[in-house]
């Protein structure tokens, strides 16, 4: 299990306001986050590969360039390095029985950047099924439309 | 006339331009001569003609769209053999130039979007359509032949954007291009067309690889892959297929 290391202010873009996030393994992260928002860049995709710990083994260079963290800080990490507090716990519960019963999980996600901003993404995953067996898991995401980014801000908002 | 089985039968996606034809038909030559048997190339005008040719096992070698991968690995048994090096399958959407849309996000619905039947380029585009809420319930195709056909669409004003492969769209001449606006070109890179074999040529393989990823060296292979427009090859493993089929699976979505 990889305990991530608390955010500091230091890192931050902007004022930011300080949260305790708890994941389910157990480890919790404090984070901070700000209102500015880095737009999803047109016509990319931001691909990433996890083991079945969620730990991130390979990534595209747009993945790099919107979490704003360097390869190697990601290379190795949990893919809850981007998670935002207004993200409800749940759709992540969800995901992982999803991917796990062998289907594929969607949904949109606003995910934290190393410098407390966020982006929202319409994700997808992927469970990798290699001799029948599920081996690793595959995410994309895609750039979502505003009306479905601020009909999931509100949803969400009920949810945390 | 059924295809003589005691010689391999080579087939090639058919989204490339008309222009490539003789091309491919040079590059068979070449590639008969390096590995010293005999091949047969057979072109079809449409996925579907190709894709009844595979389902028959008439297909023992083919220079494949990623959205076949699937069914040629999983189905077909087929195995990568090389990928063209630096050569990602990207997607332009373009509107004609007299168009108020300068973004995706400036069409409305009943958007008539022309295409071809390239499978990962409609793909591509419908996944950049979504930003605009724009998908198949809101939308309309109109498909088309060629690439040069979905050009003269839009100016005919018969659709409001098209779906061009980008390598396609820079095909077009001149003053056809000069009177579209792109509105948005993919910078997916990791999706790309593969060349496989068929389990009758499986034993090969290794010397296609070997072949092929040496073309560049040889004058007259690299005049070839300057004519297809392909830098060169490079070897592609059981893996890459595999990522490459998830990957479309999660764009199918």
């Amino acid at each position: 299990m990889t305990v991530l290391a608390d955010m500091v202010p230091e890192q931050i873009e902007g004022p930011g306001t300080e949260h305790h996030l708890t994941f389910h393994d157990g480890t919790t992260r404090r984070v901070y986050v700000t209102e500015i928002e880095t737009p999803f860049p047109d016509g990319k995709l931001i691909v990433s590969r996890t083991d079945l710990a969620g730990v991130i083994t390979d990534m595209n260079q747009a993945f790099v360039d919107m979490s704003g963290y360097s390869p190697d800080e990601l290379l190795g990490a949990p893919h809850h390095i981007l998670r935002h507090p207004d993200m409800p716990a749940p759709a992540f519960a969800d995901l992982w029985d999803t991917v796990l019963a062998g289907e594929k999980w969607h949904g949109y996600v606003k995910n934290l950047r190393r410098d407390g901003g966020f982006y929202w993404v319409y994700a997808t995953v992927i469970p990798n099924i290699r001799h029948g067996e599920i081996v690793s898991l595959t995410s994309v995401r895609r750039k979502p439309s505003r009306s479905k980014v601020e009909a999931s801000q509100a949803l969400y908002l009920t949810m945390v | 006339m059924a295809p003589d089985r005691n010689i391999a039968q080579f087939s090639v996606s058919p989204d490339f331009g008309p222009e490539l034809i003789a091309s491919w038909f040079v590059f068979n030559t070449w590639l008969q001569r390096r590995v010293g048997r005999p091949i047969h190339l057979e072109l079809f005008d449409s996925f579907t003609d190709q894709r009844a040719a595979l389902a028959a096992g008439a297909i023992d070698l083919i220079y494949a769209n990623p959205s076949d991968a699937a069914v040629l690995v999983r189905s077909y048994g087929f195995t990568p053999v090389v990928r063209p090096a630096q050569h990602p399958d990207e997607v332009v959407l373009a509107a004609p130039e007299t168009s108020a849309a300068h973004a995706v996000e400036d069409l409305g619905p009943g958007t008539r979007l022309a295409q071809t039947d390239d499978p990962d380029v409609s793909m591509i585009a419908r996944i950049m359509l979504e930003p605009a809420d724009l998908d198949a319930t809101n939308t309309t195709i109109v498909e088309l032949d060629t690439y040069v056909l979905v050009a003269k669409a839009l100016l005919d004003g018969r659709a409001e954007v098209g779906a061009f492969l980008d390598e396609a769209f820079d095909h077009l001449s001149p003053l056809v291009r000069g009177q579209l606006r792109p509105l948005v070109t993919s910078q997916i890179s990791v999706i790309h067309h593969a060349l496989m074999v068929g389990p009758r040529l499986a034993p090969h393989r290794d010397e296609l690889a070997a072949v092929l990823t040496a073309m560049g060296d040889d004058p007259a292979g690299a005049r070839v892959l300057a004519e297809l427009g392909i830098d060169g090859w490079q070897p592609m493993e059981h893996e890459e297929a595999e990522f490459l089929i998830d990957l479309m699976d999660t764009l199918a979505a």
